[in-house]
């Protein structure tokens, strides 16, 4: 056989790209939720490091520094392996959501911790001198100019959320890489895993040009 | 006036940072539709004084501020206190990312729950008293330090303040757009306005304060009159800062 019959082999393409779709699918849910829950998450965290009362800034400073420092195979495995010693059974979707979210939400921590400490201090005491309380300066004056200065590195940690969910094939997920592996060997032949390596590199492709672009829109206005 | 219950009473406040002592049991009552002026060398404690009075800096017990009839101090309260202090710093602090009048409107909406349309009304008619009404649909960076200046005045009156605070509001502005600052905050002191004004504009001082305050070193120096301490200042410590400055 040839290379493109090996490695582009078109029937296999076409017969096995049910399953593939079904599992980007799954990769897509897969990081969009543990995007989503990762911010909401990340946000508070931020919040309380750096105005909650001392013994919960400790804490969510000890959550970011443990999560930022697991490797996120070892925490994967222990969420599905090991907590149903403890009588918590998770799903294999939930255990990777639970996973990617935990970890995506203390590198958004410091994001937005980094997005807010930039907003200069005159920004918070103009809020405090009109009287607006804490929730009004937060939501109209603070978040709002931190958002421009987060939104390159969140996009940076979305990259990474998307490619980490490939981990969970893992724990059985019936992700991208997953149903390209199973493909492959129902078939014989690598085209699924060329396929979805293809399909990773089609989502996270525009992503990264998107961070470069924003990161020299931001350097531009940052000197203007 | 003295006889009149003072908007801002600061007692026997002192504030130290570290070792420092940037002030040094000051006191200072400010009646209603007063004009006082602070004055003094860099250092002596001026911005420290006012910023304790809303509280953006604390101060060590067991002095005390009472603004309007509340203690300021940290709790429930001190939102309320501080919407009815306002303050105009040096660096205009407006929000970048509003237009002028949402700027303006904020505040009236958040803390006093003005709808959106009465909000931005009152804006564009504060707007028209500090003369720059057709700005409104600006963002500050499109303004001149004066214009942006005048914003923060309209921001802050935009509270119906009891007092107003200005901590060297002039100080970071090109010298022509000085006077054009001045002059609102002129008709401010004439149209009855409660202000206490940190700043190195003795000719402003002079011109309009009912009373002048001299800082040094953490403490209230000598205290009157504008005539009283720009032409017989009684300690030498004040004679030394006028000879200083007025040199110039
Ligand atoms: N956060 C701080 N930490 C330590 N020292 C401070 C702090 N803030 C002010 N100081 C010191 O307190 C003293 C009084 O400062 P303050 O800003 O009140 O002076 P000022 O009279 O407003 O001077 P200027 O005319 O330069 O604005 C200064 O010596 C200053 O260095
Ligand atoms: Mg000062």
């Amino acid at each position: 056989m040839g290379f493109v019959e090996t490695f582009f082999n078109w029937e296999v393409l076409v017969s096995s790209l049910p399953l593939l779709l079904t599992g980007l699918r799954v990769t897509l849910t897969l990081g969009a939720v543990s995007i989503v829950a990762g911010l909401v998450l990340g946000l508070f965290v931020s919040l309380l490091r750096l105005y909650g009362v001392m013994p919960l800034r400790i804490l969510a400073r000890i959550y970011i520094d443990v999560f930022r420092s697991i490797p996120i195979l070892v925490l994967l495995i222990v969420v599905y392996y090991a907590l149903p010693f403890v009588g918590l059974r998770l799903s294999p979707f939930m255990s990777a959501a639970t996973t990617l979210t935990l970890i995506s939400g203390a590198y958004t921590a410091e994001i937005f911790r980094a997005g807010i400490q930039a907003i200069p201090r005159g920004q918070f005491e103009a809020s405090q001198a009109l009287g607006l309380r804490y929730r009004h300066m937060m939501s109209d004056v603070i978040l709002p100019q931190a958002i421009r200065i987060v939104i390159p590195p969140l996009t940076g940690n979305c990259i990474n959320v998307i490619k980490d969910t490939a981990l969970a094939s893992v724990v059985a997920m019936p992700d991208l890489l997953k149903q390209a592996t199973q493909a492959q060997a129902l078939e014989a032949n690598p085209t699924p895993l060329i396929v979805a390596a293809l399909m990773y590199l089609a989502i996270l492709w525009p992503l990264v040009l998107l961070v470069g672009r924003l990161e020299d829109r931001f350097r531009r206005e940052a000197a203007s | 006036m003295s006889d009149a219950t003072p908007i801002v009473s600061v007692r026997r406040v002192s504030k130290r940072f570290g070792a420092f002592t940037a002030l040094n049991e000051v006191s200072l009552d400010v009646a209603a539709g007063e004009v006082v002026c602070v004055i003094g060398p860099s250092g002596s404690g001026k911005s420290t004084l006012i910023r304790c009075i809303n509280l953006l800096e604390t101060y060590d017990p067991p002095g005390e501020i009472v603004v309007d009839g509340i203690r300021v101090q940290r709790g429930p309260e001190l939102a309320s206190v501080r919407a009815e202090v306002g303050m105009v710093f040096q660096s205009f602090n407006l929000f970048p990312h509003m237009t002028i009048r949402d700027n303006i409107a904020l505040a009236p909406k958040r803390v006093r729950g003005l709808d959106a349309a009465t909000a931005a009304n009152k804006a564009d008619v504060l707007l028209q008293r500090v003369g720059i009404a057709a700005q409104a649909d600006k963002y500050p960076h499109q303004l001149s330090g004066g214009q942006q200046q005048r914003v923060a005045i309209a921001r802050a009156l935009a509270m119906e303040p009891k007092v107003m605070l200005f901590d060297e509001p002039t100080s970071a502005l090109d010298p022509e757009m000085v006077g054009e600052v001045l002059d609102v905050m002129n008709t401010l002191a004439h149209s009855g306005v409660t202000m206490i004004v940190v700043t190195h504009e003795m000719g402003f001082a002079r011109q309009v304060a009912d009373r002048v305050v001299f800082m040094d070193s953490g403490e209230v120096v000598e205290t009157g009159p504008p005539e009283a301490v720009f032409d017989r200042p009684q300690k030498a410590r004040t004679q030394a800062f006028l000879d200083a400055v007025l040199r110039h």
